[in-house]
């Protein structure tokens, strides 16, 4: 089950981009086992190096207002649509609890934040999911506000980037959450046609609906290393074959291996990649 | 009388194999049994009245998942002429879960494509349940584009439980071949009418779904995930299957509702499965005039509005 992906990890204070994390000592630990490699790590050492482990290059799982903050240039970012609402269309049981802590947890109104910015002076339109908000899935909202982004890129001509964790789409939206798949996927044709370019972000997880969508739409698609990237839960592909798999099974690495992706690329690179692939797709040069 | 009879079908074939008895009995008897047996039959079609039109949502799934009920092939039998089937995807294999070619519908050319499921377990297991891999969301794109390179409209019909979730799909990208057919299918310049026949189980479904007109038949559902995998998230127990297919709001007239879908084309009573002629007589009707409508909108609106009826889905 997807669920499984999206074990519990610590939290830490949301680093908005031109603030400095502040830290609530009683709160936050001071010390994090990183799972790639049982070293103990410094918190504080962590989230300086983007949360990569300094000894296995483990990357932890960044949260969408940490992923926006390591990726556009310092005070450039502004957001868009921040107001749309998280929405209860088909009033499914416990969902709405469900969104409020959520809501409580995340301090976001649904799964992703989208807006604009630049990176390395390249002026972009940005859109990063929650991996902690009901596991990144996509719902009306998700596919609304990406649809808006990419509405807007139409409109300006600007180059988009979308940074996917998210286990799929959101079971307590029904129907609504598996046609913004269709949704995304079309307005991301258009995009096509209109000769912009769309840059996809695949990092840990990016699986089901939102893998079969945009997410594997890019003219160019990147991955983050050790990234979960797969269509059907490990577990549930297990029990089709009834056998186990590959270690590597459903991996960034599993999937450049296949031909799937364009590139792995560290988080300490990414930035300066995606300033490569804007420069060479500007008018300037 | 089907073979599979389901639960909630129990009373109605008790009550008429009572009425085959008393006919047999009178037969053999040489006695008049006319007014007993006229009641019975009464008293018959007054309960399959009572059972099919308070169908609960959990009761339509197991209809739309009936292993008689009509499959693809044999609604291309009984809706089209002159079917041509045309294989693979030209790059690495033919699926046999899903089907395709291109037939005659009242005399015009058509591309016709569908998810295919068996009706016993042979047949299943040659088709894979319905359930496709990569090479055959492949064909089915393959297919939709030749359709538009010779301006015939496409029919797709859906039918699958969802798309296989096997190790060979995952290496040969079985999401991105359904995200690329959302992606192509929506800007494709060709009408295409969407009938969910069966069940429409999640993104193997909807890799089939993109188009100008979704329908659904009468006891098809239409969902984000089974009931049994709902169940299993939300209270641990897939047994509780049937309220969480309550939950999901996945039948035909609930879906037509919420303004998701854009007809429900009505079965014979007791379902697909007891009719197949007189439930492809009903999609047939829906399909001419659908097409009529469609061919007379010229392509770059087509898919404007293929677009804006995408676009407004989940806007409140
Ligand atoms: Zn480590």
């Amino acid at each position: 089950m997807l669920k499984d992906l999206f074990r519990k990890q610590k939290r830490y204070i949301t680093v908005r981009p031109g603030t400095v994390p502040e830290r609530e000592e009683e709160k936050e630990p001071l010390w994090i086992k990183c799972p790639g490699c049982g070293e103990i790590l410094y918190v504080r050492e962590l989230e300086k190096g983007l949360k990569v482990c300094s000894k296995c290059r483990y990357h932890f799982r960044l949260s969408a207002p940490e992923r926006i903050a390591a990726t556009v240039d310092d005070n450039t970012f502004q957001e868009l649509d921040g107001d749309l609402q998280a929405v209860d269309p088909l009033s499914f049981p416990a969902y709405r609890p469900k969104l409020s802590s959520a809501e409580q947890e995340t301090g976001m109104r649904d799964a992703i934040l989208t807006g604009q910015g630049t990176i390395e002076g390249w002026p972009v339109l940005i859109g990063a999911l929650e991996p902690n908000f009901i596991m990144g899935s996509m719902g009306c909202i998700v596919g609304e506000k990406i649809t808006r982004l990419i509405e807007k890129a139409l409109k300006e001509r600007l180059p988009v980037i979308l940074f996917s964790a998210s286990g799929g789409a959101r079971m307590q939206e029904g129907v609504f959450s598996l046609m913004q798949m269709a949704k995304t996927s079309a307005a991301i044709a258009r995009l096509h046609e209109a000769g912009i370019l769309y840059v996809s972000v695949l990092t840990d997880p990016t699986t089901g609906g939102v893998l079969a969508s945009f997410a594997t739409l890019g003219d160019i698609i990147l991955a983050e290393p050790g990234a979960l990237i797969g269509f059907a839960g490990r577990r549930v592909t297990e029990q089709t074959l009834k056998e186990k798999l590959p270690p590597d099974f459903q991996t960034a690495e599993f999937c450049f291996n296949h031909g799937l992706i364009d590139l792995i690329v560290p988080r300490n690179e990414m930035r300066q990649i995606l300033a490569q692939i804007l420069s060479l797709h500007s008018e300037r040069g | 009388m089907p073979n599979v009879i389901l639960d909630f079908e129990k009373p109605l074939l008790e009550l008429e194999n009572r009425i085959a008895e008393l006919k047999q009995y009178a037969g053999e008897k040489g006695i008049d049994l006319a007014a007993e047996i006229n009641l019975l039959e009464n008293r018959l079609r007054e309960l399959k009245k009572e059972i099919y039109e308070n169908l609960t949502p959990w009761q339509r799934t197991q209809l739309a998942r009936h292993p008689e009920r009509p499959n693809a092939l044999d609604y291309f039998k009984l809706l089209f002429t002159d079917f041509l089937p045309l294989c693979g995807d030209r790059c690495y294999g033919d699926d046999p879960a899903l089907v395709g070619g291109i037939a005659r519908f009242e005399g015009v050319p058509v591309t016709v494509i569908g998810h295919m499921k068996g009706h016993n377990t042979k047949e299943n297991l040659a088709r894979n349940f319905g359930m496709p891999s990569p090479e055959g969301f492949r064909k089915a794109l393959r297919l939709a584009q030749q359709a538009e390179k010779f301006g015939r409209p496409v029919i797709s019909l859906i039918d699958t439980p969802g798309a296989y979730s096997g190790a060979g799909a995952e290496e040969r990208g079985q999401a991105w071949a359904i995200a690329n057919n959302l992606f192509a299918f929506s800007r494709l310049k060709t009408p295409i009418i969407v009938i969910i026949t069966g069940e429409g189980g999640s993104g193997g479904a909807l890799a089939l779904g993109v188009g100008d007109v979704l329908l659904m038949l009468e006891n098809s559902i239409f969902s984000v995930i089974s009931p049994e995998g709902c169940a299993a998230i939300l209270w641990k127990d897939a047994q509780r299957a049937p309220e969480a297919a309550r939950v999901l709001k996945l039948t035909a007239s609930e879906l037509l509702s919420l303004g998701l879908i854009d007809g429900v084309i009505p079965e014979p009573l007791g379902g697909a499965h007891r009719d197949p002629e007189g439930t492809a007589d009903n999609i047939r009707a829906e399909i001419r005039q659908r097409l009529q409508e469609l061919r007379r909108i010229d392509t770059e609106q087509l898919v404007a509005a293929r677009w804006s009826r995408l676009r407004r889905i989940g806007c409140f």
